[in-house]
């Protein structure tokens, strides 16, 4: 390979550390998304039922918004060398997403 | 209870935190967010495992399904909100300057998850079939 541009080295984080938390995004949509197709499958186990398609609709809903918070900081990070701090509002987000599917969860057990 | 409370309301509010003290280098912070993602990937495992345990021992009894099933949740629940809750609370100590703030959580979900694998075992084993 080429050298490296003396600027673009000096803007570069030697640790990537915007790499590493976009990838750790990346790691926590695919464990959600597993956590999403249990629950899916959980609703959808002996039939379609009216309330399992709710429970299925709303387990699906909750992982698009899952997404949707984990896409938007994906691209902040990607966007510069230098990125802002994750904004309370979406880490909040991003775990009431989480303790809802738990909640459907809870309601498929009982 | 009441500094809880206080927390739960800067959750929503991320201008207060940006009030206070100065921005640590960004690294810092990122660093901070892949602790937060990573307790949330182990609330994510903890209720898919609650989703599994309900799907993958269909022949145990009710009660003790349903049990070890909203244990898993249940500790699923608790690990994710105090993701949130540390990182806003080492978020605000490196603003300030202040000292990590220190948690007996781990222990105590530690122990949770072992007790829940033990009954596990145990249930499994002895076969307590409905």
């Amino acid at each position: 390979m080429g050298r490296v541009n003396a600027a673009e080295a000096e803007e570069r984080d030697p640790g990537l550390q915007p790499e590493r938390t976009r990838l750790a995004w990346r790691r926590t949509t695919l464990a959600s998304t597993v956590a999403a197709v249990l629950s899916v499958k959980s609703a959808l186990r002996g039939g379609p039922t009216v309330s399992g398609v709710i429970v299925c609709a709303l387990c699906c809903a909750l992982w698009l918004g899952f997404l949707l918070v984990a896409h938007h900081r994906i691209r902040a990070l990607a966007a510069s060398a230098g990125p802002p701090t994750l904004a309370p509002r979406h880490a909040t987000t991003a775990v009431l997403c989480t303790v809802a599917l738990a909640l459907c969860g809870a309601a498929l057990v009982l | 209870m009441i500094e809880f409370a206080r927390n739960v309301r800067l959750w929503f509010a991320p201008e207060e935190i940006r009030r206070e003290g100065s921005t640590p280098d960004y690294r810092f912070s990122l660093a901070n967010e892949r602790t937060f993602l990573a307790w949330l990937r182990t609330a994510l495992a903890l209720i898919g495992g609650g989703f599994a345990v309900d799907q993958f021992l269909p022949d145990l009894r009710w009660a003790w399904r349903a049990g070890l099933a909203l244990a898993l949740l249940a500790a699923g629940v608790l690990c994710s909100l105090r993701a949130v809750n540390h990182w806003m609370r080492c978020e605000r100590a490196m603003r300030r300057g202040e000292d990590l703030p220190v948690s007996r959580f781990p222990a105590v979900l530690g122990l949770l998850v072992a007790v829940v694998a033990i009954a596990m075992v145990v249930v499994v084993t002895v076969g307590w079939e409905g």
